[in-house]
């Protein structure tokens, strides 16, 4: 492992990739690697992108990550794509959208599969995060599955998030609703040339003319990713953005929320781990096929499994005395 | 199929060269999609350089090769080059498209495990790509 880890910090490629896979697939490897490797995360500015299926997600990133580069800085690209709900297989297509870049030593693009996870991200994208965080990138850009109107956890893990709209994609009302809109630290119009831009941006603007005196409206900008348009007006966004955050607390706050998300989706995880650990699979398929036949709730099913962890935890120490 | 959390298996699907028939390509991405992998597809008219550096980043198990315009002795032994030069060394390689009989012995010497022709049953890709790789 020690090796792996050398090699990661002296800023091989090889070794950030295989690090990211073990850290992935969750392996107790990979927990190890990210143990070692996350005091030396925390510095990068990370970015979430989102928005539809086909909204330009992955090009205005890849155009975004030019834009960098023009700037001297290095990218780290995770973008994810769904995985099957009935194979668990996926296609991952993002890096097409990205070709420009694909010989750049700095940046580096890794495509994760959603896994079933929800809001449009990994199960381990908090973790590989991390790890391009420490192997050093300036940024680290997380694009989403494409997004409808509920997927707002790409807020909890990127400091700055984008939605990106397109015309003739909904009239005011879509605009008006609760949800993915309220996460956008910008709102990016891409595709700005094609017809009703204009339309969409004075749509958005009388929009968030509505919200509370005081409360913040995020930057509407224009962006016509496939041809770089709009790219250093946007890069320029996210660094005010940066320097709101620093000015006004809300950097530590959102490290510590995301802190505190982090390690409660876990505990969790472990828990749930420990419930079917405690639990045959036999037992646990007889008290499903009641609730099934209702013969019992599924409330008091769940309890009767957490009660099962409690009376196997003595148990299993001293089988183990 | 597996448990979607479970270690899957990588394949990266590329096209060198610059023929556009990307068919056969989606076509077998779309199979191992089916048969559980995660397939990185990375589209048309890449070169030896980009497949390489991607099957790098992405950490791939598997190598898939499509080209239908005839220069794959010409293109594939670069790729491999390339891979080697970056210490991709252990990825399972197979290819597929127009390839006559007597370009398979050394496309076998290069390192390619399969070479799969049209007519090919896809099945036959999905079951060679779980026999080959050991996760």
């Amino acid at each position: 492992m020690d090796d792996l880890v050398q090699r990661f910090l002296n800023g091989e490629r090889r070794a950030l990739a295989r690090i990211i896979s073990r850290v992935e697939n969750e392996t107790p490897e990979g927990r190890e690697y990210l143990r070692a490797l996350f005091p030396h995360s925390g510095k990068t500015h990370t970015i979430g992108i989102t928005g539809g299926a086909g909204s330009g997600k992955s090009t205005l990133t890849g155009a975004l990550a030019a834009e960098y580069r023009r700037r001297g800085k290095t990218v780290g690209i995770a973008a994810v794509d769904p995985s099957s709900p009935f194979t668990h297989g996926a296609i991952l297509g993002d890096r097409i959208r990205m070709q420009d870049l694909a010989l750049d030593p700095g940046v580096f693009v890794r495509s994760m599969a959603g896994r079933g996870a929800l809001g449009g991200l990994a199960p381990a994208i908090d973790e590989v995060v991390s790890i391009m965080d420490a192997f050093g990138f300036d940024y680290v850009v997380i694009e989403t599955v494409g997004a409808g109107q509920d997927e707002v956890e790409i807020a909890g893990t990127a400091l700055t998030t984008i939605l990106v709209n397109n015309p003739g994609t909904g009239d005011d009302i879509q605009a008006l609703k609760a949800g993915i809109i309220e996460i956008a630290d910008i709102l990016v119009v891409n595709k700005a040339d094609h017809p009703g831009a204009d339309v969409l941006v004075s749509q958005l603007q009388a929009l968030l003319s509505l919200a509370p005196k005081g409360s913040r409206r995020p930057p509407i900008l224009k962006t016509t990713a496939t041809r770089g348009e709009g790219m250093d007006a946007l890069a320029d966004a996210i660094a005010a953005h940066r320097v709101e955050l620093e000015t006004t607390g809300q950097l530590e706050k959102h490290r510590a929320e995301d802190a505190r998300h982090q390690v409660l989706s876990i505990a969790r995880a472990i828990l749930l781990e420990k419930i079917r650990q405690a639990t045959p699979e036999h037992e646990l398929q007889a008290l499903v096929d009641r609730v099934a036949a209702r013969q019992l709730d599924p409330h008091s099913a769940a309890e009767e499994l957490a009660a099962a962890v409690e009376q196997s935890e003595p148990r299993a120490i001293k089988r183990r005395v | 199929m597996t448990a979607p959390t479970a270690t899957k298996i990588r394949v990266l699907i590329a096209k060198p060269g610059l023929d556009g028939h990307d068919r056969g390509a989606k076509v077998v991405a779309r199979a191992l999609r089916d048969g559980g992998c995660e397939v990185i597809y990375t589209g048309i008219r890449q070169t030896p350089e980009m497949i390489a550096e991607a099957a790098l980043q992405e950490d791939v198990d598997v190598v898939g090769l499509s080209i239908l315009s005839g220069a794959h002795l010409e293109l594939f032994p670069r790729v491999v080059a390339e891979l080697k030069k970056r210490g991709v060394d252990d990825v399972l390689l197979f290819c597929g498209g127009i390839i006559p009989d007597e370009d398979t012995k050394p496309l076998e010497d290069l390192g390619f495990s399969a070479i799969f022709r049209p007519g090919t049953n896809t099945q036959d890709i999905v079951k060679f790509v779980y026999e080959h790789v050991t996760k």
